[in-house]
């Protein structure tokens, strides 16, 4: 922001800047304490332990699957949300942001009673030889179900932003929609689509409630990173206190890496 | 002040003059305004009694059985008040240790009283006041038809248990070991109120949880006892807290729990007696 006011003229008066500086205290100071409380002589052998580095390996992989479903589900929504009115345009956006606000842990029984053995879709899927309740799959479902509404969000305020001037002018000079979609809108909100990606991926990674409640929990199959915390803290703090470490260090990367790539790419808008 | 004397004023002039001065005296002007002396001090240790609260932190599978004497309790000491807060004993230990106002600790294993003992947080000795058992929760048609501890091991039967961690796994796993039976569970979870919540659901044919679980769940699980369950009984003990500004009654409290009819409450939810 400073840089591009040439003027040195900010507009903020001072007396923000000491809210301010509360303000990110308030989300600093207990991740100081948590690195202040790390036992770090054993910090190396806690999160290379054989249960930790299976939960580290399953959040990776099923974070990633749940991004890749989650730019699938996601960008087609987001379109018709920015592009095409509709009636009952606004309920469906509702509705679509609702995992933002919900509690995860309401999120899991939703989806146990959609995909679970007596579910809405389970009993259908089952006769199909298909079994979701604890399995990976069951994982990458609950993480998407939380994570897409930021995809949504962040690519619809990008189209918003981007316009559809230059898609008009691509389909005055005969290009198929499909072509359009391809070849200007989609690299037109890339940027945002891909900030949606990133916050996706770093919610799949944080993502407990859901999992806990809809996918159960066992090594290698259902327990994630976060579930796996929750488990060492009952009776291993140490352990648990490294591998919550070990899981901010990864969200910092990988929200740190996105937004110090693109500093002027498509605004972000994240509000639920 | 000025506002005291000005009420000692106008029951002057209601004609009560020493009763109201020593009312005001004692700090509850215009209360005791009509009955003198005596009943000025009756006000005093009235007030003092309705001070009289203790905070009891027990184990969640104490919930139903507390939550009844706590009420027995205030009904039969008047004035006083019993607040409850439930959760797994680990979480509770961790608490009291950073400072949680409590009185009284009731853990689910002695595990976790030994590290508030350690910590020097608790106040003489813990009693052992109740022991739980496994048993085996199936959903009410019990699908998969299990009858045995050992049905539980049979290939494509999907049973759920507490991990290793935390106390109701390892009593699994004490069972497991004492039968030689292996057990290939799909989920192991953080809390017995999980495995319940994936047996109610149906997910599961079969959950491994305490006895008094299935009592407290009504309809919505079947419960089938399996002898090897003696093989890991789980103890409950109970203790004051070290910091408690109430001794007298978080003492008066855990009288009541291990007195006869304490004892008929926890057994008539399932708990047996150490």
């Amino acid at each position: 922001m400073n840089s591009r006011s040439g003027t040195g003229y900010t507009g903020v008066p001072p007396w923000i800047y000491a809210i301010a500086a509360a303000g990110a205290l308030f989300v600093l100071l207990p991740l100081v304490a948590m690195v202040a409380k790390v036992n770090w002589p054993q910090f190396i052998p806690l999160i290379t332990s054989e249960s930790s580095v299976t939960a580290l390996g399953l959040s990776l992989r099923t974070s990633a699957a749940s991004t890749a479903l989650c730019i699938i589900l996601g960008i087609p929504l987001a379109l018709v949300l920015a592009r095409s009115p509709f009636p009952g345009q606004r309920l469906l956006r509702a509705f679509v942001l609702l995992p933002l606000v919900l509690p995860p842990v309401v999120g899991g029984i939703a989806l146990l009673y959609t995909f679970g053995r007596q579910g809405l879709l389970g009993k259908s899927l089952e006769v199909a030889g298909i079994q979701i309740a604890f399995s990976t799959t069951a994982v990458v479902l609950a993480q998407t179900f939380v994570a897409l509404p930021f995809l949504v969000v962040s690519l619809e305020g990008a189209l918003r932003t981007a316009g559809n001037r230059y898609e008009l002018v691509a389909a005055t000079l005969g290009a198929r929609p499909t072509t359009v979609l391809r070849r200007v809108t989609v690299p037109l909100v890339l940027p945002g689509l891909a900030s949606g990606a990133v916050l996706s991926f770093a919610r799949s990674l944080g993502e407990f409630g859901a999992t806990l409640t809809f996918a159960g929990s066992l090594e290698g199959v259902t327990r994630t990173l976060p579930l796996e915390i929750y488990l060492q803290r009952e009776t291993d703090a140490d352990a648990a206190v490294a591998l919550s470490l070990v899981l901010v260090a990864v969200a910092v990367a990988v929200v740190g890496l996105s937004y110090g790539r693109r500093n002027a790419g498509a605004r972000v808008e994240v509000q639920p | 002040m000025s506002i005291t004397r000005k009420n000692v004023g106008t029951f002057l002039a209601a004609g009560t003059l020493a009763a109201s001065l020593v009312g005001c005296a004692s700090g509850a002007p215009g209360t005791a305004a009509s009955s003198g002396t005596a009943a000025s001090s009756g006000t005093a240790s009235s007030t003092r009694t309705l001070t009289r609260e203790i905070t009891v932190f027990a184990a969640a599978s104490l919930k139903a059985t507390f939550t009844k004497l706590a009420s027995d309790f205030e009904a039969k000491n008047p004035g006083t008040k019993v607040k409850l807060n439930f959760a797994g004993s680990s979480d509770l230990v961790t608490q009291i240790t950073q400072g949680a106002p409590a009185d009284v600790f009731a853990s689910a294993d002695t595990k976790n009283m030994t590290r508030l003992s350690d910590a020097k947080l608790v106040d003489g000795n813990a009693t052992n006041f109740a022991t739980n058992v496994l048993e085996i929760a199936v959903p009410p048609g019990n699908p998969a038809s299990i009858a045995s501890f050992a049905d539980l091991g049979k290939p494509g039967v999907k049973v759920v248990v507490c991990a290793p961690q935390v106390p109701c796994g390892s009593a699994a796993e004490t069972i497991e070991t004492a039968t030689g039976t292996t057990l290939k569970p799909v989920s192991e979870e953080s809390s017995v109120t999980d495995v319940l919540g994936k047996v109610t659901s149906q997910e599961a044919d079969a959950g491994l949880v305490y006895v008094t679980d299935i009592s407290n769940a009504g309809d919505k699980v079947k419960g089938v006892p399996f002898p090897e369950s003696d093989k890991a009984v789980n103890t409950y003990p109970i203790a004051t807290v070290g910091a408690s500004k109430n001794k007298e009654l978080a003492q008066a409290f855990i009288g009541m729990v291990t007195s006869s009819e304490g004892k008929k409450v926890l057994n008539d939810a399932g708990f047996g007696t150490p």
